[in-house]
């Protein structure tokens, strides 16, 4: 479908060049297409080495897999969606947003692959204060924490946000991972776990082992 | 920063985060803003507030972020 002479007019010239290419005839399209998919095919690649800084279970072929996979599916999705582009950024910019996302949803995906006996019911309490930094040798000052935020988490929480924050705060599990295992998105995890962090903060300040004052945002 | 100090800035939540489905349809036009020095943060504050709380949507700012910026 021809893009409107409108979005024409907006855009850049290399945005310009983009949609006119994925959109003209079947000829210019393939060689569009081959064109696009290897730029998304490079982000892919990139971002999925970048991210291996925070997760160092992505390596060798199978990272090239999951490349390969992200820049197919982003593909897919641009041109399901090039219709929507509105020239609010350039072209290259909106497209290799695609592909930053499909890493996020492969990279879940692979979590489970690679930790197919992890649980998400685990519950391991003794490592919640190392992820808040309390010291191995402050004994009392762990106990306190585990005694304090675990009895928020019993008061307050639904059963389902409790399985959220011991798996992602306890566990440190992906919560693109907790996503795909509960068939759930990103966006549904997240709002979940917001609300549960709001409610144990409000019981922590109540019993006194935070302060009210401070939101601890900088 | 002590430990409660931490597990405070954890649990704290910014009434004006948007969340991620509203941050990540607008992501590619809060890149563009950064990657050209414009600010970003004063035009979709929302999406700051959501990018600054929330590690996968961080994640994929910056990753975006560098797809754009680096050569």
């Amino acid at each position: 479908m021809k893009p409107s002479e409108d979005l024409v007019a907006r855009l850049d010239a290399d945005s310009a060049e983009w949609v006119a290419a994925l959109t003209g005839t079947a000829a210019e399209r393939s060689r569009g297409e081959a064109r696009l998919h290897e730029h998304l095919l490079q982000v892919a690649l990139r971002e999925l080495r970048r991210r291996r800084a925070t997760a160092p279970w992505l390596a060798g072929v199978e990272l090239e897999d999951l490349a390969y996979q992200a820049a197919a599916d982003a593909m897919l999705a641009i041109l399901r969606k090039l219709e929507t582009f509105r020239g609010e950024s350039r072209f290259t910019t909106w497209a290799y947003k695609f592909a930053i996302l499909e890493v996020s949803v492969k990279r879940g995906r692979h979590y489970w692959r690679l930790h197919p006996h992890v649980s998400l019911d685990a519950e391991a309490w003794e490592l919640l204060p190392d992820r808040f930094g309390v010291d191995p040798g402050e004994h009392a000052q762990r106990a306190e924490m585990v005694r304090a935020v675990r009895d928020a988490v019993d008061q307050t929480l639904t059963d389902h946000q409790r399985r959220l924050f011991t798996a992602i705060v306890l566990e440190a599990m992906p919560p693109d991972a907790v996503a795909e295992r509960l068939g759930t998105n990103r966006n549904a995890i997240y709002k979940s776990l917001y609300d549960a962090r709001r409610k144990i903060r409000a019981y922590l300040v109540a019993n006194g082992y935070l302060e009210r004052e401070g939101t601890g945002r900088p | 920063m002590n430990h409660r100090e931490r597990l405070d800035h954890f649990l704290a939540t910014d009434p004006a985060d948007v969340g991620c489905a509203e941050a990540l349809e607008v992501l590619h036009v809060y890149v563009e803003l950064i990657a050209d020095g414009r600010e970003a943060a004063r035009a979709y504050p929302g999406v700051a507030a959501h990018l600054a709380a929330c590690g996968p949507c961080g994640e994929d700012f910056e990753g975006l972020l560098a797809a754009v910026t680096q050569p």
